[in-house]
């Protein structure tokens, strides 16, 4: 589904991104965990085409996408989330999600302007998709409420249903636990599976170690930039140099 | 959802305007709808200029700009004389087309001008290419960077139309004819049209309201307030940005531009005041008057303000009390005058919503 090989990112001197490869199986759920500071969010940005690489190839579903735009990447079926929500304001929750059918709708600028009846049918369409995925969801409940007056935990939903609003065959989530209480976090975990198992690929960049060793098929650890290993959550939890890199040096704990 | 609620006000506002007329017809004071008339014109500039900057979240201080550009080249190509260059085959062909207007000066010279309509496409063509053009570049810029850019191209308009010959330097066009829309139909000064045209710009401004109400409910006007919101977000979920500010941008100049080709004919001239930058502010300030992201806001303070100004209720403070506006509202009333005490009245009202 996506892969990357020997990607790297600087900013002026700092080596960002160092080297990265790896690959995403269609049908998995991937994770990306390391450090504050190993380059996590900067390799999310280059994946989803909001920053260039420096260099080494990112393809998906078989295509070179480095040098896109974000909007072209969306519209080949990678979709995201952002650790700061990002949601628009002055739009309901309904609105928000709405939006995300963008790339699922044709009606263009002309087309609006007259509100031909295709227009209207198609608007009545988009409503109705977003609804549904309100209620997937579980906020339907706030469907007219606007979203950015929302609680933390509904706010990252609303984000969720506008991604899955494009249709994606690929699911970014950055930190989608991130200021979520045990209880809700648990919740996402359950719906982060529950996407998966309809066939949608995700990758996430998550902190909440309990979450990524639940739900994750594979995971990558980075390093100030590198990847350090990249295995089975069994196996990376007694990986030594993971271990090195969470809990310190060997010798300090060892002291 | 919602069409009725979209399209009621727009019968109620048609319902106003025709009563404004037969009470105004009844009391002989139909010289109120000579300056409704022209505010309705500039309404049209101040509702695409809404739509950029209160939905798409980009200003322009170069909207008189785009007027100027309608007006003056409706006014020069329908008023200048181009017997001179009859015998070219481009004037031929249009002449066989029935596109020129033979007409004699009050001196019993011939003259041969461009039909309204020619003029008027010709000039709506070259100010929507002007905006393209522009806009890709520009529309790159944000905040402070855009306004300064836009207010830049706004000053290159002025100093153009105050220096060429063709557009009448300082003095500007004057003795532009009708614009014959069709038989029995024109846009004209006359007094004896004064109902008439009263109706055509408010039809042309009502239509203008219900294309963009019905912009702003669609997809592609989710999407620029998409753009307003967070221009990372809507780049993620698949909308070309770039691409839809610069259609915004573009069809927000053709409103402009067409009342300023309409208005013109209306005038029966053009001079260079319309395309000075305190013009741009003025609309802008009007714009921040009605609430931004406000269309029936910004159309009823285009109406109200432009109808004072046009009565000459500010006498010779005009700018300045349009300058003032500006900062007022800014300091005092961000969202717009009409939040000001309707929020005072609604906050006990408000349903409780969200957490």
């Amino acid at each position: 589904m996506l892969e990357l090989y020997s990607v790297h990112k600087y900013f002026g001197g700092l080596h960002a991104v160092d080297g990265v490869s790896f690959r995403v199986a269609p049908g998995s759920i991937k994770a990306l965990i390391g450090p504050n500071g190993a380059g996590k969010t900067t390799l999310f940005n280059l994946i989803a085409g909001v920053l260039p690489v420096s260099s080494g190839n990112i393809t998906f579903k078989g295509r070179q996408i480095q040098g896109f735009k974000p909007h072209r990447i969306a519209a080949l079926g990678m979709s995201r989330t952002f650790q700061n929500i990002k949601l628009c304001h002055g739009m309901t929750a309904l609105e928000n999600v709405m939006l995300g059918r963008h790339i699922r709708s044709s009606a263009g600028l002309l087309a609006a302007m007259l509100n031909l009846p295709r227009t209207w049918r198609e608007e009545r369409d988009i409503r109705h998709r977003a609804m549904e995925l309100l209620e997937l969801l579980g906020i339907a409940e706030f469907a007219e409420v606007e979203a950015t007056s929302l609680a933390f935990g509904q706010q990252r939903a609303v984000e969720m249903a506008r991604a899955l609003a494009t249709e994606p065959e690929l699911l970014l989530l950055d930190e989608p636990a991130s200021g979520l209480n045990i209880y809700e976090t648990a919740e996402v975990a359950r719906l982060i599976t529950r996407i998966r198992d309809m066939g949608i690929t995700v990758l996430l960049v998550e902190h909440d170690m309990s979450l990524v060793m639940d739900i994750s098929d594979e995971i990558v650890v980075l390093s100030f930039g590198a990847k350090i290993a990249e295995d089975r959550p069994e196996a990376i939890q007694k990986n030594p140099e993971v271990i090195r890199t969470y809990l310190g040096e060997t010798e300090e704990a060892s002291a | 959802m919602g069409l009725r609620r979209r399209y009621l006000p727009l019968a109620g506002l048609l319902a106003a305007v025709i009563g404004v007329q037969l009470a105004a017809s009844a009391t002989n004071s139909t010289f109120y709808l000579t300056q409704l008339t022209m505010a309705a014109y500039y309404c049209l500039v101040i509702i695409g200029l809404c739509l950029l900057m209160g939905y798409a979240g980009q200003i322009s201080l170069g909207h008189a700009g785009f007027f100027a550009i309608g007006g003056y080249l409706s006014a020069a190509l329908t008023s200048h004389n181009f017997t001179a260059v009859s015998d070219t085959l481009l004037m031929r062909t249009l002449d066989r087309a029935g596109l020129l207007l033979h007409h004699q000066s009050l001196y019993g010279d011939s003259l041969l001008s461009l039909q309204p309509w020619l003029a008027f496409f010709i000039a709506i063509g070259v100010a929507v290419l002007i905006a393209f053009v522009l806009g890709i570049p520009v529309l790159k810029l944000k905040g402070h960077y855009l306004a300064m850019a836009t207010l830049g191209f706004g000053i290159i308009i002025y100093r153009i139309v105050l220096a060429a010959e063709f557009f009448g330097e300082a003095d500007g066009i004057s003795e532009v004819p009708p614009f014959q829309l069709m038989p029995g139909l024109a846009v004209s000064g006359d007094f004896s049209a004064r109902v008439q045209n009263y109706y055509i710009a408010w039809a042309l401004l009502l239509f203008g309201l219900l294309l963009l109400l019905n912009l702003i409910n669609s997809r592609m006007g989710r999407a620029l307030r998409a753009i307003h919101g967070s221009e990372e977000a809507a780049e993620a979920i698949g909308i070309n940005t770039a691409r839809a500010k610069l259609y915004t941008f573009v069809i927000s100049a053709a409103f402009a531009a067409v009342a300023g080709s309409l208005l013109t004919h209306f005038n029966g001239g053009i001079g260079p005041s319309e395309a000075s930058v305190m013009k741009s502010v003025r609309y802008v300030a009007i714009v921040a008057v009605g609430g931004m992201a406000n269309l029936w806001g910004a159309m009823a303070m285009g109406i109200i303000l432009n109808f004072m100004s046009l009565r000459g209720m500010f006498g010779s403070y005009d700018d300045a009390v349009f300058g003032g506006v500006l900062l007022l509202i800014m300091l005092f009333a961000p969202q717009g005058i009409l939040s000001l005490r309707l929020k005072n009245i609604l906050w006990a009202k408000r349903p409780m919503t969200g957490k």
